[in-house]
């Protein structure tokens, strides 16, 4: 099996629209075919995971069963201040006092990096084999549809950021915990997802410099998503061209020339990178999962 | 289709939303240059555009500022400016700095806001949300007057409704309601509070470590100077988006989540009563007629001047192109029957990204209709 699938965290990031959250969710169907009790954790978001799957939405901070092995849930950072708070108060209700008042929300919300640090401790809890929710069974993997490149590592620092302006008290503590893990590459991977255009590829580029400075993490894989098929040589190019003027023929081409550009990016991203990327193709009748795991698969 | 320039008839302002990736930053682009071109003196308000595509407008250096684009990058494409084209990248804490800078009565207000450790943080916050920041620089660039329309990038946003909602969130915000409620506890509140500020500060000072009650203390009392402007700002702000002058434009591309939100948006404008300008779908794949035929039998037409493998490939190629438009045609009727726009504009997926003045020209022509 694969190191990446060996990991307890994988982050997948990427730039907005390249499809993280289907790739996401195809990793996690991966990991899950291969015997891993595995969560797809989706931070901050209204149930996309949850729909790739063709399911309604789930009630936000529910582990849901989405097929056998894989699990989901959708992490919003209220809903992490409450669970905090209930496991880490003396009194119940006390808690309960703390999580009812808007104010106490405002305020946490106001410390700086608690929404990240809060979201992150949330997928460290789910990582833990021994987990600290109540009842809770332990996942063998968790995989993160993580917000868009630049916050994603946001969130990764969340921790470290907080435990050095901290410096004392439980959640400095903690923040150090949590942020040996995530700085750890025997425990955390983190994959971009991207598409062989322009900008997707620049911010991949961008990504790997950030997380190599603000966490000191390698890249870990990179997937080139809806690649269009590279059909046809140069040769047969050649030959298609006097038949240009046949509509069919001036389609093919038309794919061909758009293919020769993906193939030209896909360049400049492995040598941004220093990475061959995964490649997964363009399904054109809108992204199926199981193939996309049969595809994604092999190539990990 | 109902072609742009009719759409945008009498407007003042045009926002463009919809998901991330759908070609938002471009379709600004596009539409700026080509009403400038049309005689209008325009101002487009960009987020991150591609490296390629701002250099090409001369974004080199993130200004904060509208610059004239040079007409004679249009004039090398052939297009003459009969208005002018103004540029900016948006620079969200710079103007949400230079907003606090602007309404705080006295420069000692001004530096106790600026440099509070909360205020730091949330600007960071809201900045980093982009959608504040681009509303605020909306009304100032209007205010100025500087210009006969203004079209509007919209950021990258998870939820519309952030965009939307950005001035009233701020004002709430900003007003201390919640906080002087808080801090003076009465009523409810105190008995919700029971012993109030004291017990809750020293909670999350106990958690976290940090001492936030002299920070939430300053920051609010320089605030409270500030709570005035901010509250007829943010006033302003909505009553713009709101204006008739205004118009929302929506793009979306032929995908699912990407159409999930334009439908998602187009209920919060409905919601929020603001005005809806209509539809772009961008990055469609539309057939000619000849395309559609069935793929074995454009295999079977083309064996004898292609040969059967080659041939074989075509009709394959083609295969793909036909399931890509009835996708495409399938989100197109969702959208129209969903966002009650039966005539939108649908731009088909280009050769090559749209990364230049060229590209920003071909894109225009669709939007056009031409």
């Amino acid at each position: 099996m694969s190191a990446l699938l060996e990991r307890r965290l994988i982050v997948v990031t990427g730039k907005g629209g390249v499809g993280k959250t289907t790739v996401a969710a195809a990793l996690g169907l991966v990991a899950a075919r291969a015997g891993k009790r595995t969560i797809v954790a989706e931070v901050a978001r209204r149930g996309d995971v949850a729909s790739a799957f063709d399911r309604e939405g789930s009630r936000p901070f529910e582990e849901v069963r989405l097929a056998p092995n894989l699990f989901h849930i959708s992490i919003d950072p209220q809903d992490a201040l409450e669970e905090y708070l209930r496991d880490q108060l003396p009194s119940g209700a006390v808690a309960e006092l703390l999580i009812r008042s808007r104010i106490f929300a405002m305020v946490a919300a106001a410390t700086p990096g608690m929404r990240e640090l809060l979201t992150v401790g949330k997928l460290w809890e789910l990582a833990q084999l021994d987990r600290r929710t109540p009842g809770a069974d332990a996942y063998d993997l968790v995989v993160v549809d993580a917000p868009a490149t630049g916050h994603g590592v946001a969130v990764l620092s969340a921790p470290r950021t907080f435990a050095a302006a901290a410096g004392g008290g439980p959640v400095a503590r903690q923040g150090r915990i949590i942020d040996a893990m995530l700085s750890d590459p025997a425990q955390v991977a983190v994959v971009a997802v991207a598409r062989a255009e322009e900008l997707a590829v620049a911010e991949t580029g961008a990504l790997r410099a950030s997380l190599r400075a603000r966490m000191g993490l390698p890249l870990e894989r990179v997937v080139a998503n809806a690649l269009d098929p590279d059909r046809f040589s140069p040769h047969e190019a050649t030959l298609l061209a006097p038949h240009a003027a046949h509509p069919a023929v001036a389609r093919a081409l038309r794919a061909h020339r758009r293919a020769l550009r993906q193939r030209a990016q896909l360049a400049r991203l492995r040598r941004l990178t220093c990475q061959a990327p995964a490649h997964l193709p363009l399904h054109p009748g809108g992204p199926q999962l199981q193939r996309l795991a049969d595809e994604l698969g092999p190539q990990l | 289709m109902t072609a742009i320039a009719e759409r945008l008839e009498g407007k003042r302002i045009c926002i463009v939303a919809g998901s991330g990736g759908v070609g938002k930053t471009t379709a600004s682009a596009a539409l700026a240059l080509g009403l400038a071109a049309a005689g209008r003196r325009v101002a487009v308000v960009t987020i991150d555009p591609a490296r390629r595509l701002a250099d090409a407008l001369g974004l080199e250096e993130l200004g904060n500022e509208p610059h004239l684009v040079d007409p004679a990058v249009a004039a090398t494409h052939g297009i003459e400016m009969h208005g002018e084209l103004w540029a900016m990248m948006l620079d969200p804490k710079a103007t949400f700095d230079g907003l606090i800078a602007r309404l705080a009565p006295d420069e000692r207000t001004r530096e106790d806001v600026l440099s509070n450790r909360i205020y730091v943080h949330l600007s960071a916050a809201i900045a980093g949300s982009h959608e504040f920041s681009a509303v605020a620089k909306l009304y100032e660039l209007d205010r100025d007057g500087d210009y006969d329309a203004i079209v509007l990038d919209t950021p990258p946003s998870r939820n519309a409704l952030d965009f939307l909602d950005a001035p009233d969130r701020l004002t709430d915000f900003f007003e201390g309601r919640a906080l002087k409620l808080f801090l003076v506890p009465t009523g409810i509140a105190a008995r919700v509070m029971g012993a109030g500020t004291g017990v809750v500060f020293s909670i999350l000072k106990r958690l976290t470590g940090v001492d936030l009650l002299a920070d939430v203390s300053v920051l609010f009392r320089a605030m409270g100077g500030l709570i005035d402007g901010f509250r007829e700002r943010a006033a302003a702000v909505k009553a713009l988006l709101a204006d008739p002058a205004t118009t929302f434009l929506i793009v979306a591309s032929p995908e699912r989540e990407p159409v999930a939100e334009a439908i998602f948006f187009r209920r919060k404008l409905r919601e929020a009563r603001m005005p809806f300008g209509g539809l772009i779908v961008n990055r469609a794949t539309v057939l000619g007629e000849e395309e559609r035929s069935h793929p074995a039998a454009i295999r079977a037409g083309l064996r004898d001047a292609l040969g059967d493998a080659l041939a074989a490939k075509v009709a394959q190629s083609v295969g793909d192109a036909q399931l890509l438009a009835a996708r495409s045609a399938e989100a197109i009727e969702r959208l129209k029957a969903e966002l009650g726009d039966p005539d939108p504009i649908v731009v088909p997926r280009l050769d090559g990204e749209v990364q230049d003045v060229n590209g920003l020209l071909v894109l225009y022509r669709h939007l056009s209709g031409a």
